[in-house]
C-alpha cells in the first residue's frame, strides 16, 4: 500500500496535482529509504485506516440493527411499552419544537452579536474583547451544566417548568457561540466595496447594513445555523433536566417533550429490551444530522463560487 | 458617514445583543454559585474531600460528601482518552495533508468531519451494545474504566484531528517551498518542520480535545458502570462528575442538589482553566 504513495509513483503516474497548488512536493530520498520514515509511513497509514474502520463499524452498525425498526409507522406511531413498541412521532414533533424554540431565540441575538463584532466595534476595543472571550468560555461549557443552568433559571427562577421552552431556550445558548462565528465569517467576507459604496452615497449605515451587508451574509449565517442546530439536535445531557422525559404528543411549549437523543438514552440505559427501537431511533438521528451536513457543504460551496464569481 | 437617528438605534441594539450575549456565561456562573454556594457553607469544603463516601441524600448533617473518587474518576478517563487520542489525532491530520493521495485526502477529511457530528448518545449506543460485552468477554464485567477511555478517545479523535489539520493548513507556503528547495524528506519535512512549526495549534487541539472529554456527559454514563469507587484497575466500573450529575439530578433535593451544583461548579473551574491555557497558547503562537 505505501509503495503507491511513494513520490516516484506520484509523479510516474502523474495524478498528483502538487505542482500546481499548496501540496508538498518532496525530495527523491524520500519516505520509505530510512527506518524512521517507514515507521512514520507504516503509523501514519495504520492510523487512518483504523480511523476509517471505526467510522465504518458505527455507521454499519447503526444501520443494520437500526433498518429492521425503519417503517412508516415508526415515524407516525407513539411510542407503546415504554417505547419497546410503536413509533416516535411524539419525540419528532418535540425535537423540531424545541429546535423551533432555540432557533428563534439564538438567531436574532446571535446575528446581531455577530454584526456588532464585525461591523460596529471596527477596532478590538475592551467591549469587543470582553464579549469575544465569554464566547470562548461559552463555547468549552460542559453541556451537562447547561443542563444544571437550564434547570436552575428557566425552569424554576423563571417557572416555566419542565417543558419544551425551556430546553430550547437552553439549547439556544448552547448554539450562540457556533452561530456567532460562522455569522461573523460570512459578514467579514462582504467585500469592503459594498460598504464604501454605500457611504459614498450617502445611505446610512442601518440601510446599508440591511439592505446590502445581511443580504449578501446571509450564506454564511445559514451555514451557522445549519451547525448549530446539527449541535442542538446531538444534545441529550443538557435536556434531560429541562425538557424533560415525556414521552406523550406534546400539546403546548409549556409541556414537557422528549426529544430524539434523549428517547435513544432512555431505551438503552433503561428499558429493558430496547436496544433495536434505540438503534431505529439512532438511524434516524444520524440520517437527520447528514442531511444538515449535506446542506452546510451545498451552501458553503454555492458561496465560494458566488465570492470567487464576484471578486 | 453622518450618524442618523436611526444609526443610533442600531449601535444601541447591537450592543445590547452583545451584552445579553456575554452575559450568559456570567449568568450560568451565577446560577452555579447561588445553587451551591449554600451547600458548600453549611457542608464544608473539607468534606467534600474528606467524607468517608458519597451518600448526600441524608442532607448537610447525616450525609457524606466525598467528590475525590469521581474527581480522580473524571481525571483518569480524560487523561487515558488524551494520551490516546492526541497522536491517533495528529496522525490522522499529517496523514490527510502529507501522506494520502489527494482525493483520499478529501475523502478522509470528510469521514473525520462526519465522525465530530456523531452525537454523543450514539457513541454511547455503540459502546453499550458493541464494545462492553466484548470488554465483558474478556474481563468481566464489561462496563469500566478501559470502555469509558476507549469511546472517549473515539470521540475526541475528530476535535483533535480537525483543529490540528486547521494548524497544518495554516503554514506558511513558503515552509514547503523552501523544504522542496533543499530536497528535505517527507518524514524529515514532518518532524523537523511541520510539527514544531505548528506546535501551539496543535497544543490547542489537545487542549480543546481535553475540554471536550472532561465535559462529556451521556457517552461516559452509558459505559462507564457508574460505581462510586477510585478504581485499581483498568477493568472496574466508575463514576465521573458529570455522570453524577445526570444521574441524580432527576430525584436530588436540598443539599443533595446543592452538592450536584458543586460538581458543576467543579466542571465550569476546569473548563475556565483549559480555555485560557488555550488563550495563551494562541497568543505565543501570534507572537512566535
Amino acid at each position: 500500500m505505501p509503495d503507491s504513495n511513494s513520490p516516484e509513483a506520484r509523479s510516474k503516474d502523474g495524478l498528483d496535482l502538487s505542482g500546481l497548488s499548496a501540496r508538498p512536493q518532496f525530495g527523491a530520498a524520500s519516505a520509505l529509504t530510512t527506518i524512521p520514515g517507514l515507521l512514520l509511513a507504516t503509523a501514519v497509514w495504520s492510523v487512518a485506516a483504523i480511523v476509517s474502520g471505526l467510522f465504518l463499524w458505527i455507521i454499519a452498525d447503526i444501520v443494520v440493527q437500526g433498518l429492521p425498526s425503519l417503517s412508516w409507522t415508526f415515524l407516525t406511531e407513539s411510542p407503546r411499552n415504554a417505547g419497546r413498541e410503536g413509533g416516535i412521532a411524539p419525540i419528532i414533533v418535540s425535537t423540531l419544537l424545541v429546535l423551533g424554540v432555540a432557533i428563534v431565540a439564538a438567531v436574532p441575538l446571535g446575528v446581531g452579536t455577530a454584526v456588532l463584532l464585525a461591523e460596529v466595534t471596527q477596532t478590538e476595543n475592551w467591549f469587543a474583547r470582553l464579549v469575544r472571550r465569554s464566547l470562548d468560555v461559552l463555547a468549552g461549557v460542559p453541556s451537562i451544566v447547561f443542563g444544571l443552568f437550564g434547570n436552575a433559571f428557566f425552569c424554576i427562577t423563571l417557572g416555566l417548568g419542565f417543558s419544551i421552552l425551556s430546553g430550547g431556550l437552553t439549547l439556544a445558548c448552547m448554539v450562540l457561540p457556533i452561530l456567532i462565528r460562522a455569522t461573523e465569517e460570512g459578514i467579514r467576507a462582504v467585500p469592503r466595496e459594498y460598504r464604501s459604496g454605500a457611504a459614498a452615497l450617502g445611505i446610512s449605515r442601518t440601510m446599508t447594513l440591511w439592505r446590502l451587508v445581511l443580504p449578501a451574509a446571509v450564506p454564511g449565517i445559514v451555514v451557522g445555523l445549519v451547525l448549530g442546530i446539527g449541535r442542538a439536535l446531538a444534545e441529550t445531557a443538557a435536556l434531560i433536566f429541562t425538557s424533560g422525559y415525556v414521552d406523550r404528543m406534546p400539546g403546548s411549549l409549556f409541556d414537557s417533550g422528549r426529544v430524539l437523543s434523549v428517547h435513544i438514552f432512555d431505551l438503552s440505559m433503561n428499558v429493558a429490551g430496547g436496544d433495536q427501537q434505540a438503534y431505529g431511533a439512532a438511524l434516524i438521528l444520524i440520517l437527520m444530522l447528514l442531511v444538515i451536513n449535506i446542506i452546510v457543504s451545498y451552501v458553503g460551496q454555492r458561496y465560494l463560487r458566488h465570492t470567487a464569481s464576484t471578486s | 458617514m453622518f450618524p442618523s437617528r436611526r444609526d443610533f438605534l442600531l449601535t444601541w441594539g447591537l450592543r445590547g445583543c452583545g451584552v445579553l450575549t456575554a452575559s450568559v456565561v456570567l449568568m450560568i456562573l451565577g446560577f452555579l454559585l447561588r445553587e451551591s454556594l449554600p451547600t458548600i457553607s453549611r457542608v464544608g469544603i473539607d468534606r467534600f474531600l474528606g467524607d468517608a463516601t458519597w451518600h448526600p441524600s441524608s442532607g448537610a448533617e447525616g450525609g457524606q460528601f466525598n467528590l475525590v473518587p469521581m474527581i480522580v474518576a473524571t481525571l483518569l478517563t480524560t487523561a487515558g482518552a488524551v494520551l490516546v487520542a492526541a497522536p491517533v489525532g495528529i496522525a490522522a491530520a499529517i496523514f490527510s495533508h502529507y501522506y494520502a493521495p489527494r482525493w483520499l485526502g478529501v475523502v478522509f477529511a470528510k469521514i473525520i468531519e462526519l465522525l465530530a457530528g456523531i452525537p454523543s448518545v450514539v457513541y454511547g449506543l455503540w459502546g453499550l451494545t458493541v464494545l462492553v460485552p466484548l470488554i465483558a468477554q474478556w474481563q468481566p464485567p464489561g462496563p469500566s474504566l478501559l470502555a469509558a477511555v476507549i469511546v472517549l478517545s473515539m470521540m475526541i479523535v475528530p476535535t483533535i484531528g480537525l483543529f490540528a489539520s486547521a494548524a497544518f493548513q495554516s503554514l506558511p507556503i513558503e515552509h514547503l517551498h523552501a523544504a522542496a528547495a533543499l530536497g528535505l524528506s517527507r518524514p524529515r519535512f514532518i518532524l523537523s518542520v511541520a510539527l514544531p512549526a505548528s506546535r501551539s495549534g496543535l497544543f490547542t487541539a489537545i487542549i480543546l480535545g481535553t475540554g471536550r472529554a472532561i465535559g462529556e456527559t451521556m457517552a461516559v454514563l452509558m459505559v462507564a458502570g457508574n460505581v462510586v469507587q477510585t478504581p485499581d484497575s483498568l477493568f472496574q466500573p466508575v463514576r465521573t462528575i458529570t455522570a453524577n450529575i445526570a444521574l441524580e439530578m432527576a430525584y436530588a433535593m436540598g443539599d443533595h442538589r446543592g452538592a450536584l451544583f458543586v460538581c458543576g461548579l467543579l466542571l465550569m473551574g476546569m473548563v475556565i482553566v483549559l480555555v485560557a491555557a488555550a488563550d495563551r497558547l494562541g497568543r505565543g503562537g501570534a507572537r512566535a
